[in-house]
């Protein structure tokens, strides 16, 4: 047996024994999604648990080093350890943005000591963050961001408004665009590091078209930030946010794989029916279908020569700008067409039997996929200017 | 196995893309043409393929081929599809090949097909369009059989040394046992083959068996049970296929973007407009993600995989999305030349028609993949 070999029938024995049964149910609803953070009462007893276990062996982020939390596997390991807690149907034991965004990035731009103080804790789950890159009148155009951070000598005081902050009145930290030189553009913006809990700091609630409110309107009012949490060099800020949207693009790519399973064609066979020949009865709707799994299936062997390519050092580096606007155009059509196949039972918004309203509220919520992490139409300018080389 | 070409595989890619772009490149095509071809291809380029054991990558090392697999084979047609180059490789070196692996014939036409010298083509497709069901009939007589039928869009059948044929010996049209697939040799009395010429200017036949006779030995694998070879056919076929289709889209779509950069108007590169960049940006991931599922495709049939079946019909389908995506938006963005038969745009579209038509359109594939999961 090779060394992977081993490692995949011990990593199969530990699965077995340690994933409780509940954590192999799937995820039907923003509960079942854990997020760690200060406030641990949010989590269910078998969350926990799970959690705990995972975050001991470090495999909440397998591919980290030991010294920070992680589990030190190798990209081949880290592979295997995903596939075999897909065969058990495991859930991720933590969702998290210091997982797949803030962690990368210190990873690359932090310093020692801010490693060792952030990243045990992502790997945890014991704090839980939020990005503040948004603003009112800098969305696409990011770096035209204004809120500011003054040099007050051990500090900064930081000044202004975020907007679509996701999460930011849950979050415990959030890592934020700040501005620190007004001459330049992208020069002039730096990354910095601070606890939601410092006086300062104020969050609203955004409501959106699917009745969710996850999100806000975070406001900053002389906010002390101790200097040892600029991350990076100070005004070159862009470097590290750049690097941390890649990885964030990464993430949301894998909407486009969420669809799993036979949901959407069960679904249409419940409310449809078949034909005589057992096909599904609307022939149209059937043709969709099956040209969307054609895609998205294709789709799920793109993301794995994704990774793939990334762990070997072989993708370019705007390939995360592809991956996200396909997988997110993906997902916004499996939720077209399982509102199709729903027809009206689908667009209950509060009975008891539609859950809530849960498929009309889910399909509206995707709508925001190609939108947040950056739009659809910025990940083409992307893909066109630097994979493809167009001029202008 | 990670998802991309290993070393070995990159320098084959190399070997293929020198070779087919210096020796076969669109010009060769167009010079096959203009002169009125009657093969369809260049025997002398076949036999140089043969040289560079490219006809040899899926035969067995102990058969004198290089033991290689439908990822090798797959990257040569990807050059060949990028060069447009008219080829046999894909029906003799990859299709007739894998039908014939491991049974007696295989001793008889392996050596020919490894020089350079035989050439195979398969008789599949009754229709207009491919289906599953097989009607040709074949009744037993004396010692052999008597064919009888009629077969179309044959690449190759007016040229070709061998025909693979599948024909009923029982049961009715949509079962799946009851065929079997029968080797017969291209001088068969009985057998008519009336060459057509495809929009690709790649020639096709229409056959015509009249009470063609034939020996027991002309089965391949088991009567009634042809179904295992036909299927090896048609997982090599159709993942060929595929990767042809990548090199023919690929190739579009290099051009289109080549095109973007130099051709100006009102003053500035087309390519500086955004209503183009985003088509083309989307036309990329397109291409990409069919790029993923045929290499997986491919690396599963190697495997020997359960899903393979389902993997290649996905390949299929999406290599013909992706294709037909690109030479469609490579006409459009080249404008008015994209029109003209002197430049070569055109010519990847009708390549990539005639591609997505082989072995099974997109629709076609879906629909397979559709009844697979139950609906
Ligand atoms: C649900 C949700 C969650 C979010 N979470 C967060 C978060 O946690 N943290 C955070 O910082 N931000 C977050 N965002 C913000 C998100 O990143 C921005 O909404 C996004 O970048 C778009 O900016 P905008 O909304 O200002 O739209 P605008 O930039 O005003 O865009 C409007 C339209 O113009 C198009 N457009 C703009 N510029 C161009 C161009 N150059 N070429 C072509 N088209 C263009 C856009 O594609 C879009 O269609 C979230 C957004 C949503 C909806």
């Amino acid at each position: 047996m090779s060394d992977l070999d081993t490692f995949r029938a011990e990593t199969r024995a530990w699965l077995e024994e340690n994933c409780p049964a509940e954590m192999r149910k799937p995820v039907v609803s923003e509960k079942d999604v854990v997020w760690g953070g200060r406030d641990q009462s949010r989590m269910t007893p078998p969350q926990k648990t799970w959690l705990d276990r995972m975050a001991a062996r470090g495999w909440t982020v397998p591919d980290w080093p030991e010294d920070y939390g992680g589990g030190g596997l190798s990209p081949a390991e880290t592979k295997v350890l995903r596939e075999e807690m897909t065969r058990i149907g495991a859930r991720n034991p933590l969702n998290s943005f210091g997982i797949s965004m803030l962690g990368p990035a210190l990873l690359k731009y932090g310093n020692e000591a801010q490693k060792l103080e952030h990243l045990p804790k992502i790997a945890r789950g014991d704090i839980r963050w939020c990005q503040g890159y948004s603003e009112p009148n800098a969305g696409s155009d990011l770096a035209s961001l204004a809120t500011s951070a003054e040099d007050a000598g051990d500090h900064f005081l930081v000044n202004g408004q975020k907007v679509w902050t996701s999460y930011a009145d849950q979050a415990d930290w959030i890592f934020c665009l700040v501005r620190t030189d007004r001459a330049t553009k992208q020069g002039g913006i730096s990354f910095v590091l601070f606890d939601m809990a410092s006086p300062g700091v104020s969050t609203k609630p955004i409501l959106l078209i699917s009745g969710y409110s996850p999100f806000c309107e975070t406001f900053f009012d002389d906010v002390k930030v101790p200097k040892a949490n600029l991350v990076g060099e100070l005004n070159k800020g862009w470097d590290v946010a750049k690097y941390l949207l890649g990885h964030e693009r990464e993430m949301i790519s894998g909407m486009g794989l969420s669809g799993g399973g036979n949901a959407l064609i069960e679904g249409a066979l419940a409310t449809v029916g078949v034909d005589a020949d057992g096909r599904l009865a609307d022939p149209l709707l059937r043709a969709q279908i099956a040209l969307y799994e054609v895609r998205a299936t294709a789709f799920a062997a793109q993301s794995e020569r994704f990774i793939d390519e990334l762990k070997a050092g072989r993708a370019h580096p705007a390939q995360p700008s592809m991956m996200k606007y396909y997988g997110t155009e993906l997902n916004k059509a499996r939720h077209e067409l399982a509102m199709a196949a729903g027809g009206s039972d689908a667009i209950e918004w509060e009975s008891e039997r539609s859950s809530g309203g849960r498929a009309a509220r889910a399909w509206l919520r995707t709508k925001a996929n190609s939108i947040e992490g950056g739009t659809s139409e910025i990940q083409l300018n992307i893909v066109a200017k630097r994979i493809l080389e167009l001029p202008g | 196995m990670p998802l991309f070409l290993n070393d070995e595989q990159t320098m084959l890619r190399e070997t293929a893309r020198d070779f087919v772009s210096e020796n076969a490149p669109i010009a060769h095509l167009r010079r096959l043409r203009d002169t009125h071809d009657g093969t369809g291809f260049d025997r002398g380029l076949w036999r140089q393929f043969a040289e560079l054991g490219f006809t040899g990558i899926l035969i067995g090392e102990e058969s004198g081929g290089l033991g290689l697999g439908h990822v090798e084979a797959g990257v040569v047609l990807e050059e060949i599809g990028r060069n447009l180059s008219p080829s046999p490789f894909l029906t003799t070196a990859v299709a007739a090949v894998a039908a014939l692996e491991g049974s007696p014939q295989a001793e008889r036409w392996y050596p020919g097909i490894l020089a350079g010298e035989t050439v195979a083509a398969l008789a599949i497709d009754e229709g207009a369009k491919h289906r599953s069901g097989v009607a040709m009939r074949a009744e037993r007589a004396g010692n052999g059989f008597r064919l009888t039928g009629a077969k179309q869009f044959v690449t190759h059948g007016h040229v070709a040394d061998l025909l693979i044929v599948a024909v009923r010996t029982a049961g009715s049209t949509e079962d799946a046992e009851g065929v079997t697939l029968f080797v017969v040799p291209a001088d068969a009395a009985g057998l008519t083959s009336t060459p057509e010429r495809l929009a690709d200017t790649s020639i096709a036949a229409r056959l015509t068996f009249e009470g063609v006779e034939l020996d027991g030995d002309a089965v391949l694998g088991e009567v009634d049970g042809g179904r295992a070879p036909l299927e090896r056919l048609l997982h090599a076929g159709r993942v060929g296929a595929s990767a042809e289709l990548l090199g023919v889209g690929g190739g579009a779509m290099d051009m289109t973007t080549d095109y973007l950069r130099q051709r100006k108007q009102f003053g500035v590169a087309i390519g500086t407009f955004q209503a183009l960049q985003h088509r083309a940006a989307h036309l990329y991931a397109e291409m990409e993600v069919a790029r993923a599922a045929v290499l997986k495709a491919q690396q599963l049939l190697d495997a020997g995989a359960d899903q393979a079946d389902g993997a290649v019909s996905l390949a299929k389908a999406m290599s013909g999305l992706a294709t037909t995506l690109s030479v469609q938006e490579g006409v459009q963005m080249h404008g008015g030349i994209g029109m003209t038969d002197e430049y070569d745009i055109g010519l990847f579209m009708k390549r990539a028609r005639v591609l997505a038509e082989m072995f099974g359109d997109a629709n076609f594939h879906a629909d397979r993949l559709a009844r697979g999961r139950g609906y």
